[in-house]
């Protein structure tokens, strides 16, 4: 399908002027040394802003030039974000799925990201940031799509993105690459090593594309690269965490009743806006409005949990995703026993970041859509 | 026609009986209000007012971020309070030594179950003024065990690992620390009252946050549980620290023997320095602060007439 809206061929140079012009420390790029930060020297330490920012600004100022790709666009939060996005910059949107209702200033490409299609879209036109919402959780899809989808996709978009010198990368990784362990601190900080993968296999894709914004980071200095880790995501998205609250009776591990955290989706939507101001680079954990016990959460919701012992709640989810009746594998039953908690004063110190709004907001959104569907 | 739209009759009985309390819950709940009033009269003092008089860090919707909950302390402070003042007939001496803000409290472990953190954490509710609640760092598989793992944070203990002391200690909260882990609560009897090695985390936290440690000796612990061995095969099989065989259990005495305890709070330690330097540097002010729990131990030890008066 051809775009009418491609109309400016790409051109590097007069990109770079556009740029607030920053020194490059060395022409070749400095070699990854540690992906969690332990680097004894760098010119350019990892999760660090160049210059923390007064936190005057409340929205990203209106960018003039080169649109904003933004992969995944049809999930929820794609869609959230583009209609957000879309009054202030020029939205390029990526996604398998058509974008049915969407606003017309937005240019949809129905494609796969592996696809050479996605060449083009980089060649066709001056993109100025990429955000990367093009993840695919559905443990109900075998590894090998995963993997192709997660990894393989990803790759080859840092490959364009190098290549065409885009400025900003934003990827949105999550929480759960720290993984709920019983010997986690209440509060995880952005160093905090990433073992989401190590009770939960379904987990190492997203763990390794962690890694690879990472160590995209250190490769490609030129380019400021935001890794985004919220807790979990909830309200209208279709996510396990939202899902599981929106259940009439949660099953809960007797005995286990961890500290949780949410967040809207909207404050996941607002901290993308904010990283994807110039000058921002790092990696944030982005928290909620506060945590609770999961008790609490429930029962605010109102669900009633169903308390049931660890051994009988492992064999049941086991066979009942086995006859296709569950959508949660029995390895995330962790997420109810462990806390996995983030720690989220560098995204409020450096960011600007602050979560709007009020958990009975939030609860009120997972509410809302699970009368809706019932 | 029946409630909720359905057309079979009662069919949402079972609901409505369900959305209000449990009669379970509230069964445990008259106990546990008796189980208050009862330590109330013991102690003559307001439980709920001493409750209401610690200061916690409520995070946006009013929740203690490490999981402490008032409604379930509540009952415990009781049954701790009892313990305190009629089982163990516990004497707290210099307990004024605990500087305001935030403080390590250092003591010697022992009695294969954590009663001694029980008692000094009471002594400094009850005996305390203002009432101060302490935080114990207890051991990390404690919150692989289920009922356990949900009962402690709300009685507000945390997890053992340095970033939660440090952001505890940060908060101007006073933290419970045995640096002899669970080498000492395990010991057997014929070491009693011989202090173990301590780690070296607690004086590098302190010197980093620049916190005062105040060494505690507490007397009468480890003749509550006496152990004459240690079963090691088993505590492996069962994935325990170690596996004390206790005696009085061979005789179906399932509680601790009512020893008499006795708590010594010393003067308050105030380190400077590196918090990274060697370990040979950090060794010498954890020696400092063994040898006075020790000596504070022993002179414990010679006042005392007998284990149980």
């Amino acid at each position: 399908m051809p775009n009418p809206q491609i109309t400016r061929r790409h051109k590097p140079s007069a990109r770079r002027g556009r740029e607030p012009v920053r020194e490059r420390p060395s022409a070749r790029a400095p070699v990854a040394r540690g992906v969690f930060g332990h680097v004894t020297e760098s010119p350019k330490p990892l999760e660090r802003v160049q210059q923390p920012q007064p936190i005057t600004q409340e929205f990203p100022k209106a960018a003039t030039e080169g649109a904003v790709l933004v992969t995944g666009v049809c999930g929820r939060l794609g869609k959230l974000l583009a209609r957000e996005l879309h009054r202030t910059d020029q939205v390029v949107g990526v996604d398998r799925r058509p974008f049915d209702d969407r606003p017309k200033d937005i240019v949809h490409h129905q494609v796969d990201m592996r696809r050479k299609k996605m060449k083009d879209i980089f060649r066709g036109r001056n993109i100025r940031a990429v955000v990367h919402l093009g993840v695919l959780h559905d443990p109900r899809r075998s590894d090998r799509e995963r993997h192709s989808w997660n990894i393989v996709a990803f790759q080859k978009l840092l490959d364009y993105m190098s290549q065409y010198e885009v400025p900003k990368l934003v990827v949105l990784s999550g929480a759960n690459v720290y993984g709920p362990q019983p010997n986690n601190p209440q509060f995880l900080t952005e160093d905090a090593p990433l073992l989401g993968a190590q009770h939960f296999g379904g987990m190492r894709d997203l763990v390794e594309l962690d890694m690879l914004a990472q160590s995209f980071f250190w490769k490609h200095p030129d380019t400021e690269t935001v890794v985004l880790r919220p807790c979990h995501i909830v309200g209208r998205v279709h996510n396990a965490a939202s899902n599981y609250l929106r259940l009439e009776r949660p099953v809960m591990v007797m005995g286990f009743d961890p500290m949780m955290q949410v967040v809207h989706e909207k404050d996941v939507v607002r901290a993308i806006q904010l990283a994807l101001r110039p000058g921002v680079r790092g990696i944030y954990n982005i928290r909620g409005p506060g945590e609770m016990p999961l008790s609490h959460l429930i029962r605010q919701v109102g669900g009633r949990p169903r308390q049931v012992p660890t051994p009988l709640a492992k064999v049941a989810l086991d066979q009942l995703w086995k006859l296709r009746l569950s959508t949660f594998p029995s390895e995330e039953l962790d997420h109810l026993r462990y806390i996995c908690m983030v720690d989220d004063s560098r995204a409020r110190t450096e960011l600007g970041y602050e979560p709007v709004h009020s958990i009975d907001r939030v609860l009120k959104d997972v509410r809302r859509l699970r009368h809706q569907l019932s | 026609m029946a409630q909720g739209g359905s057309i079979v009759p009662f069919a949402g009985w079972r609901r409505t009986r369900l959305l209000g309390e449990s009669p379970l819950r509230q069964a445990l709940r008259s106990v546990g209000d008796r189980v208050v009033r009862l330590a109330e009269d013991v102690v003559g003092q307001d439980l709920d007012a001493r409750i209401a008089g610690i200061k916690t860090h409520l995070n946006e919707v009013g929740h203690d971020p490490f999981g402490f909950d008032p409604e379930t302390s509540r009952y415990a402070l009781a049954m701790a309070a009892l313990l305190h003042r009629r089982y163990f007939r516990t004497q707290v001496f210099g307990i004024n030594r605990v500087p305001q803000g935030r403080v390590l409290i250092v003591a010697n472990h022992s009695g294969q179950l954590p009663l001694d953190a029980v008692m000094i954490g009471s002594a400094m509710m009850l005996d305390a003024d203002p009432p101060r609640f302490p935080r114990s760092m207890v051991e990390t598989w404690t919150a692989e065990l289920p009922f356990i793992s949900t009962l402690y944070p709300r009685l507000g203990q945390v997890v053992g690992s340095p970033e939660n002391a440090r952001r505890l200690l940060q908060q101007e909260e006073s933290l419970i620390v045995f640096p002899e882990g669970a080498r000492g609560i395990s010991k057997t009897f014929d070491q009693r009252y011989q202090l173990t090695d301590f780690g070296l985390g607690f004086v590098r936290l302190a010197i980093e946050t620049g916190t005062p440690i105040v060494p505690v000796a507490v007397i009468g612990g480890e003749e509550q549980y006496p152990s004459i061995a240690d079963f090691k095969p088993l505590a492996r099989l069962l994935n325990m620290p170690a596996f004390p065989v206790m005696p009085q259990l061979f005789f179906g005495m399932i509680a601790p023997l009512p020893t008499k305890y006795r708590l010594y709070f010393g003067e308050p330690f105030r380190f400077s320095g590196d918090p990274d330097d060697d370990d040979s540097a950090i060794e010498e002010k954890v020696w400092l602060v063994k040898s006075t729990i020790q000596s504070m131990v022993n002179r414990g030890l010679r006042e005392r007439k007998g284990v149980f008066i």
